[in-house]
């Protein structure tokens, strides 16, 4: 598969009718598609070019065209660029065909779309609620534009259908959504054989705080300091994926210096929360002192960004069409000084807890996730690359100056905590590089260019790759430069599934250490 | 007899007194390790006291057994506290000072504690009695095991007796079966006590806990003395160690100055088990759940070995 206009001559002659393809892009191919063709056409791409979507976007556009439009982006391997298929569903007949069966990600989206829209996915085999809980009343979708604020929210007792295991001897531990430690809340059911954990299932959602909504009439600036928001470890990513949207909309190019301050940035909050993580699996294989260490520079870390941004976790740097706050010499000096200190104390605290017989104990084995599964769930970022899949939008989907850099994936093939310890202790190592590169190429010139409104009812996607793995933004422009509709994909959204099976025929007690190896965030996930 | 009581008292507010002491010293030199500040050395104190002004929740779902097992702990770790010769030999309690008898007096502990965290019906109450079951069951045979090696050198299972035939004749101990049934017994004081590598003492992760999953329920006061009689177990476990193993300063007679020798002594022998605990917990992880029966058999092997050679080596 060469590029999206070898693709473009493949799905004219392939007699698929389709309509106005277009080439937006070199890296984007824009079609829409008859909602009665849309399996046919996924088939089509999952066969002939191994495609999968990544982001599933419903909106109401019932005002402009009495339907509903429906936004399919599918990406493909190899890197030749994305897919956006977009489907009408008119407003009078409210169902689309499900790819629930296809893909296992497509089918937690439509599940999302059914609570949040009352679009029905026709053939989806599981429509249990996804990010509405049981109390909500069955007829509010709180994202369909004529949604009222409803105050009759009633829990009538029935419990959610979890999966129910049952044998002899096979007992549920029922854990959270109220943690002991101060963490986000998130409920885990486990069922287990002994110590044996043959099932787990998870309810997430608690802290669904309709973020999508709010976005929904934000002006730029607004929608800039939400995205900000939506995981504070992940602001830098988040507001980046939302600024490359809104710039892609505009069609404008940011200055070169904003390209490689940004990558300074994203590096920057990778590089901190990857040394606090490889310190907080280290704590749960009980070896406190390797956290203890990790822990004193990641707050040198959040110092250093106090004194370059303003703020400890990176807010406020970025603006659509640029960054907001240059790095004057003195500035660079200490973050290079800072983060050769940090990287190289790092390298000692890695070598302490990997010399350890008892916690290499722990790591190797734990928690595995094979490429196969990893694959079928479309699990990406550190988990994908941890299970062997050699994938980081940093290199496929150039972004920043990245494609202007020397840039290493960091691929480990066993899948096991191991492997996504040692994936973020190297990307850890290759974030400092990275900056140290940045900083010393950092061209001069100006930080920002001005935007023109946006196009009313256009959209775009932006696409960062985050500590965590790949954010999605989906944006649509709205009239007075405002926004009409923005969607978001956290990793933590494809990657929380796969928890459930990266943990089976593993013991309850290892089940900290595989969660805290993956670490994913519930604000990204319930929004 | 005034006397003897008196010394009784004393050795049982030396045990109530020193434990959260103990308890802090460890936590402190751990902090120090760890290249942490930590809190003071009488954090676990102030912690007791806090607690025990607390209200006590008890869930509607708990029988007698969960109320009782706190008080029960306590009396249990005192009654030791009179039979251990913590400072003196010559302990008016000491003829019922028989090993055998200890340890089942701290089974007894373990054995209410293990149906307390099962009577709420929490999963987690659950998870960790049968852990602790499952480790008491492995640790117990090793504890007899091992003091049986060095009741066989001495000719007598009575604490006293041991120690004062050590005592008088220290080359009795310079044997390798002595210094094989301390390293069994220092396992299982880690492993009776929740101490790292088998729990972790200082985790918030319901489902890696051992002994703190089966107090999870309790609060106030009845928590202040599950607390307590934890620290009292590892202060008694300790003294154990250090007087059976190394039985230089204990009072071989009930006079003050002995007596205060033997105070000092046993701060000393405690702080360097302290610090000992502190240097194994920060350099190694917790082990994997069922790496933990392979540790207590290693343990076993060697109090099995310490009797052996009790028998070869005269």
């Amino acid at each position: 598969m060469a590029d999206v206009h070898g693709l473009k001559q493949r799905l004219d002659s392939a007699n698929l009718n389709l309509n106005n393809i277009e080439v937006r892009s070199p890296r984007e191919l824009r079609v829409s598609v008859p909602r009665q063709r849309l399996v046919g056409f996924a088939d089509y791409l999952r066969t002939e070019v191994h495609a999968r979507p990544e982001l599933i976007v419903a909106e109401d556009t019932r005002l402009e065209d009495r339907r509903f439009t429906m936004r399919y982006i599918f990406d493909m391997e190899g890197a030749a660029g994305v897919v956006i298929a977009s489907v009408s569903v008119p407003a009078e007949d409210p169902t689309f065909p499900s790819l629930a069966t296809r893909w296992y990600l497509a089918s937690r989206f439509e599940r999302e779309i059914h609570d949040l829209f009352g679009l029905v996915p026709t053939g989806h085999p599981d429509l249990r609620r996804l990010p509405l809980h049981q109390f909500w009343p069955p007829d509010y979708h709180p994202l369909l534009k004529d949604a009222m604020v409803r105050q009759d929210f009633y829990d009538d007792g029935e419990p959610y259908p979890f999966r129910r295991v049952e044998g002899e001897g096979v007992y549920e531990i029922t854990v959270g959504p109220v943690h002991a430690g101060i963490i986000e809340p998130g409920h885990f059911r486990f069922s287990v054989e002994g110590e044996t954990i043959i099932n787990l299932e998870s309810r997430m959602y608690f802290v669904h705080k309709g973020i999508e909504k709010l976005f929904e009439s934000a002006t730029l600036v607004q929608g800039l300091q939400l995205a900000e928001r939506i995981s504070g470890d992940s602001s830098v990513a988040h507001a980046l994926a939302f600024s490359q949207a809104v710039e892609s909309l505009a069609g404008v190019t940011i200055p070169p210096r904003a390209a490689y301050l940004r990558v300074v940035l994203l590096e920057l909050e990778r590089l901190y929360n990857h040394i606090a993580d490889v310190g907080a699996i280290c704590t749960d294989t009980g070896f406190a002192v390797a956290n203890a260490h990790a822990l004193r520079l990641r707050e040198d870390l959040l110092r250093l960004n106090a004194r370059l941004a303003g703020h400890r976790l990176l807010r406020g740097c970025l603006l659509p069409g640029g960054v907001a706050r240059d790095f004057g010499a003195e500035q660079i000096a200490d973050a290079r000084g800072l983060i050769a200190r940090v990287a190289a104390d790092f390298d000692q605290i890695v070598e302490i807890a990997t010399t350890n017989g008892l916690v290499l104990d722990r790591l190797h084995g734990t928690g595995r996730l094979n490429q196969q599964t990893a694959r079928e769930m479309q699990v990406v970022g550190v988990p994908a690359r941890a299970s062997g899949i050699d994938a980081d939008a940093r290199r496929d989907h150039p972004f920043a100056a990245y494609a202007a850099l020397p840039l290493r994936v960091v691929v480990h093939t066993e899948g096991d905590v191991w492997a996504r310890l040692m994936v973020r202790v190297e990307e850890a190592r290759e974030a400092a590089r990275l900056i140290g590169l940045a900083l010393e190429a950092l061209p001069s010139g100006t930080l920002a260019v001005p935007l023109d409104a946006l196009p009313e009812g256009e959209a775009a996607f932006g696409l960062v790759e985050g500590w965590r793995g790949p954010i999605w933004h989906w944006v649509v422009g709205g009239k007075k430069n405002t926004l009409r509709r923005v969607k978001i994909k956290d990793p933590s959204f494809a990657n929380w599934p796969a928890l459930n099976y990266a943990i089976l025929k593993n013991i309850v007690p290892d089940f900290p250490l595989v969660n805290k190896s993956f670490n994913l965030s519930y604000a990204g996930n319930d929004l | 007899m005034l006397a003897e009581i008196a010394i009784e008292i004393l050795q049982m507010l030396l045990v109530m007194f020193g434990s959260p002491l103990l308890v802090g010293v460890i936590r402190k030199a751990k902090a120090r390790l760890q290249g942490r500040r930590g809190a003071g050395v009488f954090q676990p104190c102030a912690d007791l006291r806090k607690l025990l002004a607390k209200e006590v929740v008890v869930s509607e779902n708990t029988s007698w057994i969960f109320r009782f097992t706190p008080y029960l702990l306590a009396t249990t770790m005192l009654l030791s506290a009179l039979i251990i010769p913590v400072l003196t030999v010559r302990a008016p309690l000491g003829f019922m000072g028989n090993i055998i008898a200890l340890m089942y007096l701290f089974l007894l502990g373990t054995f209410f504690l293990a149906l307390a965290g099962l009577d709420a019906g929490s999963a987690f109450g659950g998870m960790g009695s049968s852990r602790e079951v499952a480790i008491a069951a492995l640790a117990e045979p090793t504890v007899l095991i091992a003091i049986f090696g060095i009741a066989l050198r001495a000719g007598t299972t009575s604490l006293d007796g041991i120690i004062t035939r050590f005592a008088a004749e220290p080359l009795l101990m310079l044997n390798a079966g002595h210094l094989l049934a301390f390293f069994a017994l220092f396992i299982v004081a880690l492993a009776e006590n929740g101490r790292l590598p088998v729990d972790n003492p200082a985790t918030h992760l319901e489902l890696t806990m051992i002994h703190e999953a089966m107090i999870l329920e309790y609060s106030g006061r009845l928590l202040a003395l599950v607390e307590w009689a934890a620290g009292m177990k590892l202060f008694l476990f300790l003294t154990l160690l250090s007087n059976l193993f190394f039985p230089w300063g204990v009072a071989l007679t009930n006079t003050p100055l002995p007596l205060f020798v033997a105070f000092l002594a046993l701060a000393v022998k405690l702080l360097l088990f302290a610090g000992a605990i502190a240097l194994a917990e920060t350099s190694v992880a917790k082990l994997r759940l069922f790496r933990v029966p392979e540790l207590l058999a290693g343990s076993f092997t060697v109090a099995l070995l310490a009797v052996v050679t009790a028998f070869f080596i005269k």
